[in-house]
């Protein structure tokens, strides 16, 4: 039997560093043990060793396919020495030992890069000083090799796993004397590995949220009104719960909230699909409120109209641009706008819950468990300590998943049911009630001399609020690109009030901003008689670092001169410039920096006679930093990044009109599919600054460098999204 | 305003039904309007195959019949007859869908990996019948399963390379 007193904790604060301490409270010691083994020892909440030299290593932040569940046990793992093949995964439930459990904006690996490489160090040396105990000999004579320390000297070594008893027992570093692997030595960092669970994947293993399965489970369905916020006034929920295979069947007042409870009617049934069926037989009156202007169409009209007159609001001026449009040797004006988006996650949003006795147990497929566990909490009134929620790997996030309403309204209806309950929408449920991309306007005007230098900006952007302030992300910084790099420039904001909850959306802000920008920049130069590239260069001038304005997302700042060798290093790769091209076939450029990543992308696309768009290459140069922690992951997200703009670019929207969403599925909101994806090639400039995440800045220069390569094939500027929307057939 | 379901649908009661699925008879007492989807995943508990639009539209659902990939969403369990079933939990029995899922691994294909489940399916009918499928003859078998996290580059090279494992 192996002692278990000696529990140490090494953990992380929140804001970076490590907490040190000697003992785990009984509750989390139980809960770290347990899954790699009865007789595993746990060196840290993070690290646990058996005997045989097995290691489990536990990923706190959710999976749902950014690869963070590799990503961050690489990271232990290379600074413990550990041997690869001899580790496993744990995903962690939502836990307070863990640090910023959230898969959101590109964060895990910036946040995490030093971290949990310090975990894995000090789990080293807690090694180390067991074998110096037990040879007697100094600790800085010992050194390690994949899985074992090692005394030169006199020829001795001992296995992780013979060692774990002991080391546990040892003092908890100092994060200040741990010592970091030189990255010139790293083993696992920056080696292209697969990812554990795709043998699981390919097997078809039970592994998602909607997979999930817990005794006396009872399936849910949950009606709510397609006007968001519309209040149930009555419905024939009595004649619902007569039908085959209904267990319960019960109206839900719920609150103002979008992002919490509504209001709705909920079936609970044997399996899932006579919940459905039931729940199409519901008959139900709703208050809509009102829902005048809420349709698309107002908002484009409305946008127009407050276009013709000065923004409600500035967000930024220098200089003077009227004037400077006076002294430009080429003005241009464009109107872009962009619609409103679903997530569309391939897995619908679920959870399941189960509420008794005052606890509530919950497995949900979130990116963002803790204000879940809030949300419910306040919702049930029960207190955060009787909730316990299980992280299960998603069917994709792109910041739906930030939003916890499905796991709310599943704990909701596993209380009044009084059973555990799986909670499954619709894929009309998902898009309906969603929390969308923003839509948005930007009313361009602009100047260049005749030095092909852009001197003047405006953009009138037309944007949306949401109980009189900003809808959520559908703001924009005033740092916005190509602010800081033209003299004279002026962004003004007005806002067109909206009932449709909006949210971050994979590259928030940036998903967007990215076309209507990168688009006009490119209509810049071609007006200009300048090279996109040169263009480029021209506005970036030389390489220097601007910080950001004070604002809530600030970062170190815009570096023009990585923003410049990405620009540069896919003009190489594509062989931009080099190629003539047929009528019909033509390169666009594009360029963004987000989530403090840079990339330039090139699509090559065709366009035929009857107008259709053949995309037929895309190019990626990115700078992420010094380190690519895992090539084979950081191609796939790339990669996958710039196809999700392109599938955005070519074949999604969402209408609105009286107030609620028209499409409902994949017959209308096009998702990119086999066909029509391009070959795209990734590049990574690797450069002297720390690690950077890649779940998005990938994303955004691939709408626009589409849309200018379909401007250079055939001579049409699409400026507004999703291209499917233009007829190309004249411009072939 | 009344925001009333129009499309009124029979409720027929249970019936017994038999059908074969990776190779073993089971037998479900079940409405037969009931999709092969639901059966599959909450009556058997194979939930390997995976819902994601309902309508035929995003082929996550992608099982085999008799080897042809359908869509268990829109396949009522009362139209399965006596026909095979095979589902992702055992196409790896047949050497193509062993190949298939091998390359999968080897390639690192998946990202969240939930539709994988249907492309493999969809993959591994299309091996089966034309060993050594062109960039076109991929397009068209793999069109009707979507990846909303576009790994589409992976799974074309992984099919490539499932054929070339098959030809060795």
């Amino acid at each position: 039997m192996l002692a278990r007193r000696n529990f140490l904790k090494v953990s992380l604060a929140a804001g970076g560093g490590m907490l040190l301490t000697a003992t785990l409270p009984a509750a989390a010691k139980a809960a770290t043990l347990g899954k790699a083994g009865t007789d595993a020892v746990a060196l840290n909440a993070y690290l646990q060793i058996a005997p045989d030299g097995l290691i489990t290593i536990t990923a706190k932040n959710p999976e749902v396919g950014q690869g963070v569940k590799m990503m961050l046990p690489m990271l232990i793992a290379e600074e413990l020495d550990a041997d690869w093949s001899k580790v496993q995964i744990a995903q962690a439930d939502l836990d307070a030992r863990y640090p910023g459990q959230v898969a959101g904006g590109s964060t895990a690996t910036p946040l995490n890069w030093l971290p949990m490489r310090q975990v894995g160090a000090a789990g080293r040396q807690m090694l180390i000083a067991a074998a110096a105990a037990q040879w007697g000999v100094p600790a800085a004579e010992c050194e390690t090799a994949p899985g074992v320390v090692l005394h030169k000297a006199t020829g001795q070594s001992l296995s992780f796993g013979a060692l774990a008893t002991q080391a546990a027992s040892m003092p908890v570093p100092d994060v200040k004397t741990l010592k970091l692997k030189d990255p010139k030595t790293f083993r696992i960092i920056g080696q292209p590995t697969r990812n554990l669970e795709v043998p699981r994947i390919v097997t078809g293993q039970p592994m998602f949220g909607i997979d999930v399965s817990v005794p006396g489970m009872l399936y849910a369905v949950f009606q709510k009104c397609d006007v968001h916020g519309g209040k149930l006034v009555r419905s024939n929920v009595a004649d619902i719960r007569k039908l085959p295979g209904v267990r319960a069947a019960f109206e839900v007042k719920g609150g103002t909230d979008l992002r919490g409870l509504l209001d709705g009617v909920a079936v609970v049934a044997d399996n899932w699909w006579q919940a459905n069926r039931a729940r199409q037989q519901l008959d139900i009156i709703w208050d809509e409120g009102n829902v005048a202007g809420q349709s698309s169409h107002d908002f484009a009209a409305t946008a127009i109209r407050m276009s013709k007159g000065r923004p409600e609001s500035i967000l930024r001026r220098d200089g003077n641009p009227d004037a400077a449009f006076g002294k430009a040797a080429h003005v241009l004006e464009a109107a872009y706008s962009y619609p409103f988006l679903s997530h569309t996650n391939l897995e619908p949003q679920n959870c399941t819950a189960h509420v008794k006795d005052g606890q509530v147990e919950i497995w949900a497929p979130t990116q963002n468990p803790a204000p879940g566990a809030a949300l419910v909490s306040s919702t049930l009134g029960v207190p955060p300590t009787a909730i316990k929620v299980h992280m299960v790997r998603a069917g994709g996030g792109f910041g739906r998943r930030l939003s916890n309403d499905y796991m709310v309204e599943a704990a909701w209806i596993s209380k009044v049911a009084g059973a555990p309950v799986k909670l499954l929408w619709t894929r009309e449920d998902d898009m309906r009630h969603d929390m969308y991309r923003p839509g948005g306007f930007h009313f361009f005007k602009a100047g260049v001399d005749a030095n092909g230098q852009l001197i003047a900006f405006r953009d009138h952007f037309v944007t949306y609020s949401q109980d009189g302030a900003i809808a959520a992300s559908a703001d924009m910084s005033p740092a916005e690109f190509p602010a800081r790099m033209v003299e004279h420039l002026e962004f003004g904001v007005s806002m067109i009030p909206l009932r449709a909850p909006t949210g971050p959306m994979r590259a928030p802000r940036s998903n967007a901003f990215g076309f209507a920008f990168q688009s006009f920049l490119d209509e810049l130069a071609h007006a200009s008689g300048v090279d996109p590239v040169q263009f480029a260069h021209n506005i970036l001038g030389a390489p220097r670092l601007l910080p950001d304005p004070p604002m809530p997302r600030q970062g170190p700042g815009f570096d023009t001169g990585r923003m410049r060798g990405v620009i540069d290093l896919v003009a190489e790769k594509s062989g931009w410039g080099k190629q003539t091209f047929p009528h019909g076939t033509g390169m666009g450029l594009a360029y963004y920096f987000s989530h403090l990543g840079y990339f330039a992308e090139v699509v090559q696309a065709t366009v035929n006679a009857t107008g259709e768009i053949t995309v037929d290459k895309v190019w990626v140069a990115g700078d992420i930093g010094s380190q690519i922690i895992n090539p084979l992951n950081a191609e796939n997200q790339a990669q996958g990044s710039a196809l999700d703009g392109i599938s955005q670019a070519l074949g999604q929207a969402l209408t609105i009109d009286g107030g609620r969403i028209v499409e409902g599925n994949f017959d209308s909101v096009l998702p990119l599919r086999m066909r029509q994806a391009p070959p795209v090639e990734v590049h990574f400039l690797v450069s002297d600054h720390p690690p950077t995440g890649l779940g998005e800045p990938a994303l955004p220069p691939a709408l626009p460098a589409l849309a200018n390569a379909i401007f250079a094939a055939t001579g049409k500027r699409i400026r507004s999204l999703p291209f499917k929307d233009h007829d190309l057939s004249a411009a072939a | 305003m009344l925001i009333g379901k129009t499309d009124r649908v029979e409720f027929c009661g249970t019936m017994k039904y038999s059908v074969e699925i990776n190779g073993a008879k089971r037998t479900v007492d079940i409405d037969g309007e009931t999709p092969l989807l639901w059966v599959l995943r909450d009556t058997l508990d194979l939930k390997g195959t995976k819902f994601g639009c309902g309508a035929a539209q995003c082929g996550a659902c992608t099982v085999h019949m008799n080897g042809h990939p359908i869509r268990a969403c829109q396949t009522p369990i009362a139209s399965v007859g006596d026909a095979r079933i095979t589902t992702i939990e055992a196409i790896g029995d047949s050497k193509v869908g062993k190949h298939v899922q091998e390359a999968w691994i080897e390639l690192d294909v998946p990202q969240c990996g939930y539709c994988q489940a249907g492309q493999i399916m969809s993959a591994t009918a299309l091996l089966t019948r034309n060993p050594a499928p062109t960039d076109h003859d991929i397009n068209v078998a793999m069109s009707g399963n979507v990846c909303r996290c576009a790994t589409y580059t992976r799974i074309r090279a992984a099919i490539k390379h499932a054929a070339k494992a098959g030809s060795i």
